[in-house]
């Protein structure tokens, strides 16, 4: 039995009665990830991979070891396809950069989709406008799901590169990640799935998966902010230039030129966000503790009674698929309220909620919304915060009406 | 740490959700002399303004737009005070008055809404005043 009550004790943020309704934005870290930083300050604070004394060792161990942990958690083949990076955000960047700038070309095809996150659509704007390459959109249908059917038409036309989110962070969309990676692989496509919604909330795993990088965020998974995943095929990351240059990715440096270190630490420049990652690690165990099939289930039954419970309340309008194909995200909008609105008497009531467009401009453009509210989802959700967000809705209905 | 406003706050008073449903000068105006538009893009606020002036006085005026009740309500309280003024006088309005007109607690996150308004009337004003110069 999953016992959220025990798991909510490990989050000291919850001892005064938030009912934090935001993970989707960044999730909350239980005392495990915030003792495994503080050891790292307290007892062996030091830089990696360079000194020569014991405490550093430490760092280094430990630093590495959160490498094995997200290999294992994703599944990878080798601990050298998994780079850290600040989040999703870098991830992406740093493969719009490193991979992107050597391999597309001009009059190439790069697919991307309408549900996406900013963070997966302009780095690639900026790529195609860099090498004169054309981008399409895949547009969604009604219940905000992907039009599979336009999408198996762009990879007709054999695009370089297909980048799509697991899980839409505005509607809440599970996309069929799996046949759409299939697909675009066939079509011969480079792939990339930004995982930003996916990894914190089912298990993954990359080779079955098949993409060519999956990119993700530690502090949406309970880690810190400031340490993030690329996943990058081995063959892929080897071909690819630096992202960043300087201290640490090298091996040897002379004037006449430099020689980059082994991956994974070819793009890993600079001192790395070492606390943060170790956090990272502590992360991964802790969900790893709870099992990710587990916190799915939970999440399931979180989100299916807040569909429900929301359903219910007349002048509400649901964004987004029935909850058998949404993950933990529910989008709405109320008649006559404006979500800052409701925003603000949420918060009175001490429940936070995402009020705005969610980083998906295009998205809301494509609704014909200038904005979303939202409520998320996570390891700690309890249906009780959800009735309470039901009462806060009320509230402003009654204060609006 | 900040606390969340209190629950018994006056936060959504009655005349603010008033200027919210039954906006004042509300519409367009035929062929404006001034005419400006400004959106918050962070939650999708839109005020437009039109104005008439008269010897240097505003006198006509209409918004239009969309959005939260802090900003159209600010946009509503603002044309009632604009209305009848002298150009000159409407330049010098400033957060504080803005503010002091809402009369309640704004937090950070919502002054922009408040806030949005005044910025289509300064960027109006000084449009205009620029083109007057030519
Ligand atoms: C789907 C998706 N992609 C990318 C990001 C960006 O993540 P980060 O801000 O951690 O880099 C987010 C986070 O908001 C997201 O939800």
């Amino acid at each position: 039995m999953y016992d959220v009550k025990a798991v909510r004790r490990d989050f000291p943020i919850f001892d005064n009665g938030l009912a934090y309704l935001d993970s989707a934005n960044t999730s909350q870290r239980p005392r495990q990830v915030t003792g495994a930083m503080m050891e790292y300050f307290e007892k062996f604070n030091s830089n990696i991979h360079r000194a020569a004394y014991h405490i550093a060792e430490e760092a280094t161990d430990r630093y590495e070891a959160t490498r094995e942990k997200i290999r294992a958690f994703i599944n990878a083949a080798s601990t050298k396809e998994i780079i850290y990076t600040r989040g999703t955000t870098e991830a992406i960047n740093l493969v719009a950069y490193s991979w992107g700038r050597a391999n597309v070309k001009p009059g190439d095809l790069i697919v991307l989709t309408i549900l996406d996150h900013h963070s997966n659509i302009v780095p690639w704007q900026i790529l195609a406008t860099a090498n004169g390459a054309n981008i399409e959109y895949v547009d969604i249908d009604d219940r905000g799901e992907l039009r599979q059917d336009q999408f198996r038409e762009l990879l007709e036309k054999q695009p370089k590169l297909v980048s799509f989110s697991h899980v839409s962070n505005a509607l809440g969309t599970i996309n069929p990640v799996h046949e759409m990676v299939a697909a675009a692989k066939a079509a011969g496509a480079t792939v990339l799935v930004d995982g930003a919604q996916g990894a914190p909330h089912q298990r993954v795993d990359v080779r079955d998966l098949g993409c060519d990088f999956y990119a993700f965020s530690g502090h949406k998974m309970l880690g810190p902010t400031g340490a993030g995943i690329l996943y990058g095929r081995r063959e892929l990351l080897e071909a690819m230039d630096p992202f960043l240059a300087g201290g640490d990715m090298i091996k040897t440096v002379r004037v006449e030129g430099t020689t980059y270190h082994d991956l994974p630490w070819k793009f890993e420049a600079g001192t790395q966000a070492i606390a943060e990652v170790i956090g990272l690690g502590a992360a991964v165990d802790y969900l790893d503790g709870l099992g990710m099939d587990n916190v799915l289930a939970h999440e399931r039954e979180v989100t299916d009674y807040a569909y429900e419970t929301l359903s219910d309340i007349e002048g509400l309008t649901l964004f987004g698929p029935p909850p058998s194909r949404r993950a933990g995200v529910i989008s709405f909008a109320l008649d006559g309220i404006h979500p800052h609105d409701l925003a603000t008497i949420a918060d009175r009531d001490q429940v936070c909620l995402r009020a705005g467009h969610h980083c998906a401009m295009p998205l809301m453009t494509r609704l014909g919304v200038p904005a979303t509210a939202r409520a998320s989802f996570y390891v700690y959700t309890l249906k009780d915060e959800v009735d309470r967000l039901a009462g806060s809705i009320k509230e402003a209905q009654r204060i609006f009406k | 740490m900040s606390t969340p406003p209190s629950a018994d706050d006056q936060f959504y008073r009655e005349y603010i959700l008033d200027h919210y449903k039954n906006p004042r000068n509300y519409g367009r105006l035929d062929h404006p002399d001034i005419s400006h538009e400004e959106d918050n893009p962070l939650c999708g606020d839109v005020v437009g303004m039109d104005f008439r002036i008269k010897d240097g006085v505003i006198d006509d005026i209409r918004f239009h737009g969309r959005g939260c009740a802090i900003s159209q309500a600010s946009a509503s309280l603002l044309t009632e005070r604009l209305k009848g003024i002298p150009l000159d006088d409407a330049k010098r309005i400033n957060k504080d008055d803005v503010l002091g007109e809402l009369g309640i607690e704004i937090s950070p996150a919502r002054i922009k809404c408040a806030l949005l308004p005044l910025k289509v009337l300064k960027v109006g004003a000084y449009g205009l005043a620029a083109e007057d110069e030519e």
